[in-house]
């Protein structure tokens, strides 16, 4: 490709970006992350803070895919609730105690990422019910302690009934949705793996960036980022 | 002409900077199910699991694909859990040969699962 080609395609490639995604939010800012160039990330099982005693597995077991997906390699998490479990922290908050430096020492890790569900759950309405999943992330530096990043992201079925507006990933959001609804008899469960790829996937808005392991690694452009 | 060229481009352009990428790096098969099967402890057994992670790899393997990482970490947390500490030891390798990064953590369960009469510490 030719320079002038090139020009033409980032210039199609930012109209592309722009009309994506609509209205572009205030800038995030990733100058610790991009410093700190973590290859590797411990997914710290989740504390659970809705009613739900399922949903701390239930977010945690579905962590890997978006975070594996985006270039990063995810700690084992059965492995890793073994380890726990052997070394006496059977809860999410005992676990949470464990220094950086003691958790770098056990996983190897180089950065841990600290989860937290605050809903998990079907409320039942007048018109119909909603499963709803929030879950917060703070990914933290296992090296200095610094934090890297940190987010927030809902999922609910009630999102089918109203029209997304979101255009092509709109469609595909409904389209995933409506499958996964289908296949499963706890409807929070494919709420929590759609809340963790909003929060976890990169390449979103003020998202996670992309890890060494995918081709995209170090060549983030979305809108927000500085 | 170019546009032309530049019209996928485009296209994946829009769904990276709103998305995922459009092709996976990893052949998942069940493996999430599993995980949660086996943190819940309800589900598909061990035994069943290792049957189903075998055909999946295979099957991913001679497709010239990847399974994800913790693919086989786990495999080997399922052969510990039925006793077969060799078939244990030859998924930890096969995961760190995968994902060298993996290594350190890899190592020391290695060491664990060779040595079963000890209790892990560090």
């Amino acid at each position: 490709m030719n320079l002038r080609t090139l020009k033409a395609a980032l210039a199609l490639v930012g109209v592309a970006v722009l009309t994506g995604c609509a209205t572009p939010p205030p800038p995030y800012d990733y100058t610790a992350f991009r410093q700190a160039k973590p290859a590797t990330i411990l997914v710290m099982p989740p504390v659970n803070q809705s009613p739900d005693v399922k949903a701390s597995n239930s977010v945690w077991a579905q962590t890997a895919i978006p975070l594996a997906e985006s270039g990063y390699y995810v700690v084992p998490v059965t492995v890793v609730a073994e380890t726990f479990r052997e070394n006496g922290m059977v809860n999410p908050e005992e676990a949470a105690q464990a220094s950086p430096e003691k958790l770098r020492s056990f996983f190897g890790a180089d950065a841990a990422l600290y989860l937290a569900v605050k809903q998990y759950g079907t409320s039942y309405k007048v018109i119909g019910s909603d499963s709803r999943v929030t879950v917060e992330g703070k990914l933290v530096d296992l090296r200095t302690g610094q934090q890297l990043w940190d987010g927030s992201a809902t999922a609910s079925t009630a999102e089918q009934q109203q029209s997304s507006g979101g255009g092509l990933v709109g469609l595909l959001v409904k389209a995933l949705v409506t499958q996964i609804l289908e296949s499963s008899t706890n409807a929070s469960h494919p709420m929590a793996a759609l809340a963790n790829q909003r929060l976890l996937a990169a390449g979103r808005h003020a998202g996670m960036l992309f890890g060494p392991r995918s081709p995209l690694y170090g060549k983030d452009f979305q809108q927000g980022q500085r | 002409m170019q546009i032309r060229a530049l019209a996928p481009l485009a296209l994946a352009a829009a769904l990276v900077g709103c998305a995922t990428p459009p092709q996976p790096l990893y052949q998942w098969g069940n493996f999430t199910g599993f995980t949660y099967d086996s943190l819940r402890g309800e589900g598909k057994s061990p035994a069943e699991q290792i049957d189903l992670m075998i055909a999946h790899s295979q099957k991913v393997t001679q497709a010239g694909q990847k399974v994800p990482p913790g693919f086989h970490a786990h495999l080997a947390l399922l052969y510990l859990k039925v006793g077969r500490n060799e078939a244990a030891q030859a998924h930890f390798e096969a995961e760190r040969r995968e994902f060298p990064e993996s290594a350190g953590y890899i190592d020391s369960l290695i060491k664990a699962a060779t040595k079963p009469a000890t209790k892990a510490s560090s």
